[in-house]
C-alpha cells in the first residue's frame, strides 16, 4: 500500500504525546491550547463563540418583537430597521436574532447525538471485529449510502409541526454513518498497535483499553466528525425550515427565507429579507469549516500551507521548496548545485 | 469480478434496506389519510386503486405485518407505487417518470463535471502548495457553506429579470412541447444554465480542497522523491505519479458522498422551479403526497446506488490492485 487513503496515519506520535496523562500541570496547559495557535481555528472557533453568544443573549437584546407587526412595511435597511422590515412590517434583524438560538441549538444536539452514536458504533466495530464488525459495518455503509436529506424530510413531514428537538432527534439518528466509518477504519489500525497489545498483555479489561487507550487517541477524529456533522444538521434544519415542513411559529434562519421564498421577495426586489440569514449561515458554515482545517492540519502538519515556498539563492536563481526537497542555498562564492537544490530526505 | 460482485450484493442489501424502509415508515403516520382522500373524492377513484393505496399505508388491518410486507412487495414489483394525491389520479409512477429525466440532466452531469473540474483545479493546488493558490482557499470553504438553495436565489436576483437571457423558473420555455427538436432542446437548455452554475460553484470547492490534500499527502512520498531524482519532467511527476495516486481515494470519497450532494442539489430545483425529482419532492411536501413522497425517495435512493455501482466500476478501472484479487 504506497498511499494512505487520508491523514489518518501521521496522527499517531503527536496523538501519543497528548494522550499521556502524567504530563506536568503547566505543560499541559500551554499544549491545550497550542490548538488555537492556528490561524484558522482561531478565527473559526471566534466566530463559534460568537454565535453561541447571540444564540444566548439573542432574544434578550433583539430590538423588536420578531412577531410584532408595524406600519414600516417592506422597508429597505436603515437605522431604525438594520436588516429592513418584511411584508407584514417585522424586523428582520430581531428575527435573524432571535432565531440564531434554535440554530445552534438544533446544530449541537444533532452533532453531539451523532457523533455519541458514531464512537459507540464505530469503536465497536473496529475493536471487536468479526461478526459484530461486519453487521454494524454493512449497517453504517447503508445509512452512507441512502440518500440523508430525503429521509429527513419525509420523516419529518410525518409529524404535523416538528419542534426543534424532534428536527434535532432526526437529523442525528441519520447521519451518524460517516464518523461511525472512519472511527472504524482508525481503531482497526490502532487495535494492532503495540501499546494496545500490552495493554491487553498486562490484562486490562476490554472496557478500559478503548476507554482509555484508544479513545484519547481518536479525540482528532471525533471533533472533526463532530464539527461536519454540526454543519450538516444546520443546513438540513435551515432547508426544512425553507421548504416549509418543521414548525413555521418559532423562528430560524429557514423560516425567514421561506416567508421571503413565500412572499416573493426576489419579485419585489427586497433583497434584505434573503441575503442577511443567507450570509450568517455560510458565515456559521465557513466558521466550522475552519475549525475543521484546523483539526486537520494540527494533525497532519503537512497540510499547512507554509509560508513562502520561492526562494531566492545567493547567486540570483529562485528555488521553489516542495515536501521531500530542501533548497541548499549556495554561498555566494561557490558553485551551485546544478539544479539549485539538493535532495534530502 | 469478486470485488464488483461484492459491491452489487452490498448495494442489493442497501436497496432492499431502503424499501423496508419505505414500507415501515407511512405506518408511523397518525390517522388515515387514504380514507379522507376517498372521501373526497367519491366515487372518482376505482377500487383497485383504492386497494393500492391502503396496502402502501398498512390500512387492512385484517392482514398482519408480514403479509402486507409481502403485498407491498408484490406491488412494487409491478411498478405500482400508488396514486399521487397532487396530481389526483395520476400514478406516482408517471408522475417520477417524467421528472426523472430532468433530474438525471441536470443533477447527475453537473454533479460528474464538479467532480471532475474539482479534482484537477484540486490536482493544481496541492502541487503548487505554498504558492498563491494557497490564498484561494479560504474562498472556496466560503462558497461550499453556502447552501445551493441561498445561492440560487442570488443567481436568480442577480441574472434573472426583464429583459434578461437568463429565465428565473421552469425546464423549458412554456408553450413548448417536450420533443428533442430544434425548438426544444436550446430552451431546455437554456433554462438549466443557472441552475447549473449554481450546482458547480458551491458544490466544487469540496472537491478541490480534497485532492489538495491527498496530493500534499502523496507528494511527500518516497516514490516522488525517486521520480524528480530520476529527472523526469515535472509535469509527468505531478500528473502520472502524484495525481494518479492522489486519485483513488477522491473516487471512494466521491461514490460515499454522492448521497449527501444529490439531496442539496434537489434543493436548486425547488428554487429554480425547475421540473425534476426535487420540485416534486417539494409539492407533494406541500400537498402531504405521502405516496409521491415516498416513490421519490425509493427513486432517488436507487439512482444514487446505481452511480455508486457506477462509481465503483470507475474505481476498478483506476485500481490495479482491486483487479488482481
Amino acid at each position: 500500500m504506497a498511499i494512505s487513503p487520508s491523514s489518518i496515519e501521521q496522527v499517531i506520535p503527536g496523538q501519543g504525546a497528548m494522550a499521556q496523562p502524567s504530563a506536568a500541570p503547566a505543560r499541559a496547559k500551554r499544549r491545550r491550547f497550542r490548538f488555537l495557535a492556528n490561524a484558522k481555528a482561531a478565527t473559526g472557533v471566534a466566530i463559534l463563540a460568537g454565535y453561541c453568544l447571540l444564540a444566548v443573549i439573542g432574544p434578550w437584546v433583539a430590538p423588536y418583537d420578531p412577531d410584532a407587526r408595524s406600519g414600516d412595511v417592506l422597508q429597505a435597511p436603515s437605522a431604525r430597521h438594520w436588516f429592513g422590515t418584511t411584508h407584514l412590517g417585522q424586523d428582520i434583524f430581531s428575527q435573524i436574532l432571535v432565531g440564531t438560538r434554535s440554530v445552534m441549538v438544533v446544530g449541537l444536539v444533532a452533532g453531539l447525538l451523532a457523533t455519541i452514536l458514531s464512537i459507540l458504533i464505530g469503536v465497536t466495530a473496529g475493536y471487536l471485529g468479526g461478526a459484530a464488525d461486519e453487521g454494524l459495518s454493512a449497517l453504517s455503509n447503508v445509512f452512507l449510502v441512502i440518500p440523508a436529506l430525503p429521509l429527513i424530510i419525509i420523516v419529518t413531514s410525518i409529524v404535523e409541526q416538528a419542534s426543534d428537538t424532534l428536527v434535532a432527534l432526526i437529523i442525528g439518528f441519520t447521519s451518524w454513518a460517516w464518523g461511525a466509518r472512519v472511527l472504524r477504519a482508525q481503531t482497526l489500525s490502532l487495535r494492532r498497535r503495540d501499546y494496545v497489545e500490552a495493554a491487553r498483555a498486562t490484562g486490562e479489561r476490554t472496557g478500559r483499553i478503548i476507554l482509555f487507550e484508544i479513545l484519547p487517541n481518536l479525540t482528532a477524529i471525533i471533533a472533526s466528525g463532530f464539527v461536519g456533522t454540526v454543519i450538516f444538521a444546520v443546513m438540513s434544519e435551515i432547508t426544512l425550515a425553507f421548504i416549509g415542513i418543521s414548525s413555521v411559529s418559532s423562528w430560524n434562519w429557514g423560516t425567514i427565507l421561506f416567508w421571503a421564498q413565500g412572499q416573493q421577495a426576489l419579485a419585489q426586489g427586497a433583497w434584505w429579507w434573503f441575503v442577511p440569514a443567507g450570509l450568517a449561515i455560510a458565515l456559521l458554515g465557513t466558521a466550522l469549516a475552519l475549525i475543521n482545517f484546523g483539526i486537520d492540519e494540527f494533525v497532519s502538519p503537512r497540510l499547512r500551507s507554509g509560508g513562502r515556498t520561492r526562494i531566492r539563492t545567493a547567486d540570483g536563481r529562485t528555488a521553489r521548496m516542495r515536501v521531500g526537497f530542501t533548497p541548499v542555498l549556495a554561498p555566494a562564492r561557490t558553485v551551485p548545485s546544478p539544479r539549485g537544490k539538493e535532495v534530502t530526505k | 469480478m469478486r470485488f464488483l460482485l461484492q459491491r452489487t450484493a452490498f448495494y442489493l442489501f442497501t436497496a432492499w434496506a431502503a424499501i423496508t424502509l419505505n414500507f415501515f415508515i407511512p405506518r408511523l403516520v397518525p390517522g388515515d389519510p387514504v380514507q379522507s382522500l376517498i372521501s373526497r373524492n367519491q366515487g372518482r377513484i376505482s377500487a383497485d386503486a383504492i386497494q393500492s393505496l391502503r396496502v402502501l399505508f398498512g390500512l387492512d388491518k385484517n392482514e398482519n405485518v408480514w403479509q402486507q410486507y409481502l403485498d407491498y412487495w408484490r406491488q412494487l414489483c409491478h411498478g405500482d407505487l400508488g396514486l399521487s394525491f397532487t396530481f389526483f389520479p395520476t400514478p406516482v409512477s408517471t408522475v417520477i417518470g417524467d421528472s426523472l429525466l430532468w433530474t438525471v440532466c441536470l443533477v447527475g452531469i453537473t454533479t460528474v463535471v464538479s467532480f471532475l473540474l474539482g479534482t484537477a483545479l484540486g490536482v493544481g493546488a496541492g502541487w503548487r502548495r505554498g504558492s498563491w493558490v494557497d490564498g484561494l482557499l479560504p474562498a472556496t470553504t466560503f462558497l461550499s457553506s453556502i447552501p445551493y438553495f441561498w445561492l440560487g436565489l442570488v443567481a436568480i436576483a442577480v441574472f434573472t429579470g426583464p429583459g434578461s437571457f437568463f429565465p428565473s423558473s421552469g425546464g423549458y420555455e412554456p408553450g413548448l412541447v417536450p420533443a428533442f427538436d430544434q425548438y426544444f432542446v436550446p430552451s431546455a437548455i437554456k433554462h438549466s444554465v443557472l441552475p447549473a452554475a449554481t450546482i458547480l460553484v458551491s458544490s466544487m470547492s469540496g472537491w478541490i480542497l480534497s485532492m489538495r490534500n491527498m496530493m500534499v499527502t502523496v507528494s511527500s512520498e518516497d516514490y516522488i522523491t525517486v521520480a524528480h531524482a530520476k529527472g523526469l519532467p515535472e509535469r509527468r511527476v505531478a500528473l502520472s505519479y502524484a495525481a494518479r495516486n492522489a486519485l483513488l481515494p477522491n473516487v471512494s470519497g466521491f461514490a460515499l458522498s454522492l448521497g449527501f450532494i444529490v439531496g442539496g442539489t434537489l434543493l436548486v430545483e425547488i428554487v429554480f422551479s425547475y421540473p425534476g425529482l426535487g420540485y416534486q419532492l417539494f409539492q407533494a411536501v406541500g400537498y402531504k403526497d405521502y405516496p409521491l413522497m415516498q416513490g421519490i425517495f425509493l427513486i432517488i435512493t436507487i439512482s444514487v446506488l446505481v452511480a455508486n455501482l457506477l462509481a465503483d466500476v470507475a474505481y476498478l478501472l483506476l485500481d490495479p490492485r482491486t483487479r488482481k484479487s
